[in-house]
């Protein structure tokens, strides 16, 4: 049969985003796919050129709204890096509670669309109900819901809220027994486990060589994850585990996010136990000295890394974000290939697309 | 883990690494600094894939984080962060290229991860990468004439 080329996108219940994803098909097998993006640049890495340092903050929440604590995080930790700030302790295990908080968000709201991928409409409702709880408390913490403006150079805006920590432990007992619930769910549709398992196989091999992070290459079973590898903030100080699974498909990338939320409440239980008294938030200077600084963290969805060169005014000179969906969807097309047209939109769903950070 | 990825060494990894680093390139890399889990160092742009092919065969970096495209206005640069799974390090390359002749080797051939970094950077800065399988625009469209991270680009503010 003749081969074609397909376009599924930029308007296509699959993207959950504007991109598009071109596929070459023989019949109804995948030949070759070439993902396009691009629809949603916005020169930010540019824009900020042109921004004072502490500007910048809300900016770069805007680079995934899914996630934006852990990319504001990122920002103020590279510029602490470039200036080095230290930050004090309390200030890292809130750091380190809020962006558990929003890890559980962002995989919920994975959870609850990949439910509308592959048709488990009741684990969508479900997933976005208990998101909610997570917005809630984020929300008490800084006053917004989802683009947060809380990581500030040095520390964080505010203090805890009140009993900020009896509610989060009552959100996370309730939440873990909806997890089980949700795996009932899940691991207990045989249309979910046909559409998933062995499907958009990615061998490590080819994970690691096309620079695939987070739980994608998780669930190619490499065990590796920088909160341990390259920690961060007070990660090394507590105690947890990897989430890995084996099986390279689209199945083991949807088991290390459920497991990756358990060991999120795990690491929340871990901070407050240990979460000393202190101030919140440092001076920093308003400058920053004429030399170069990167630092690097685990977003939900893998690797991010952002560069940044000083030079000696208040706006940065050049600073590049590495976003993690970025090099992930370069790699998409070797998990596509050889499958059918429709397990894209279960290929693609276990990727955990987000334009945002993708363009930038 | 403590392993240092087959080197031999008394010191620290990171050490090690720049030890040998040094011994099969004594011209055209200068190390900046060493920091825990991070080298910082500078290479010639002649040397750079035969350095990256030895670093990623011999000392173990099979992740790039990123290559990131600078316009010093003098020169351009492009910076790889290049990271190592089993030594548990992150080395920073910096590399100097002229600005009427922007053009580098293409480590795609090695890691597949840096392709649409590279692409990216050829986007904005037009910074041309040698062998690289695909070097073509993947943000702006293909007609686009000009490269918008340019410092001599401006925006309508500066």
């Amino acid at each position: 049969m003749a081969e074609m080329w397909i376009n599924m996108g930029p308007q296509h219940p699959m993207t959950h985003g504007l991109w598009n994803l071109r596929v070459k098909v023989d019949g109804e097998t995948i030949v070759d796919a070439e993902p396009v993006v691009g629809y949603l640049h916005r020169g930010w890495e540019k824009l900020v050129e042109n921004r004072m340092y502490p500007q910048i903050i809300p900016l770069s929440d805007r680079l995934c709204y899914g996630a934006s604590m852990s990319w504001s995080h990122l920002y103020c930790l590279t510029i602490e890096e470039l200036m080095g700030v230290e930050v004090p302790e309390r200030a890292e295990y809130i750091r380190v509670i809020v962006l558990e908080l929003q890890r559980i968000a962002s995989h919920l709201m994975w959870l609850a669309a990949y439910g509308t991928d592959l048709g488990l409409l009741t684990g969508f409702v479900y997933a976005m109900r208990e998101r909610e709880l997570f917005l809630d408390l984020l929300q008490s913490v800084s006053g917004a819901r989802m683009t947060y403006n809380y990581m500030r150079i040095g520390g964080v805006r505010n203090d805890l809220p009140p009993n900020f920590e009896r509610d989060c432990l009552r959100t996370l007992d309730y939440f873990e027994k909806k997890l089980d619930e949700y795996e009932q769910i899940y691991d207990g549709s045989d249309i979910f486990l046909m559409r998933t398992q062995d499907i958009g196989y990615l061998k490590p091999a080819d994970a690691i060589n096309l620079g695939v992070t987070g739980p994608t290459l998780r669930g190619s079973g490499v065990k590796i994850d920088i909160r341990e590898h390259d920690p961060y903030s007070v990660y090394d100080e507590l105690d947890w585990d990897i989430c890995t699974h084996p099986d390279c498909d689209c199945y083991a990338r949807y088991r290390v996010r459920m497991d990756e939320m358990r060991m999120s409440c795990h690491i929340i239980r871990e901070a407050f136990k240990k979460m000393p008294d202190g101030p919140v938030r440092v001076k920093v200077p308003r400058n920053a000295p004429k030399r170069t600084a990167f630092a690097r963290v685990e977003d939900p969805r893998g690797e991010g890394l952002m560069y940044v060169i000083g030079d000696g005014t208040d706006r940065p000179f050049r600073l590049k974000v590495r976003s993690p969906i970025f090099v992930t969807v370069s790699a998409v097309p070797i998990m596509l290939k050889g499958y059918k047209v429709a397990d894209v939109p279960a290929i693609m769903g276990s990727v955990d697309m987000c334009l945002g950070e993708t363009d930038r | 883990m403590n392993s240092t990825g087959g080197l031999e060494t008394s010191g620290s990894t990171e050490e090690a690494i720049v030890d040998a680093v040094r011994k099969t390139f004594p011209d055209g890399v200068t190390i900046g600094g060493i920091a825990p889990r991070r080298i910082f160092a500078r290479a010639d742009r002649a040397i750079i894939y035969k350095l990256c092919e030895f670093l990623k065969n011999e000392l173990k970096f099979d992740h790039v984080s990123c290559v990131t495209g600078v316009d010093r206005i003098d020169r351009f640069q492009v910076v790889y962060h290049l990271s190592s799974y089993e030594n548990r390090c992150v080395l920073e390359i910096t590399v100097d290229i002229p600005h009427d002749d922007p053009e580098i080797d293409s480590v795609t051939p090695l890691w597949g991860g840096a392709n649409w970094h590279e692409r990216e950077a050829y986007d904005m800065f037009g910074i041309r990468f040698k062998n690289h399988p695909r070097l073509e625009r993947i943000f702006l469209p293909e007609d686009t004439q000009y490269f918008p991270f340019r410092k001599d680009f401006k925006l309508g503010r500066q």
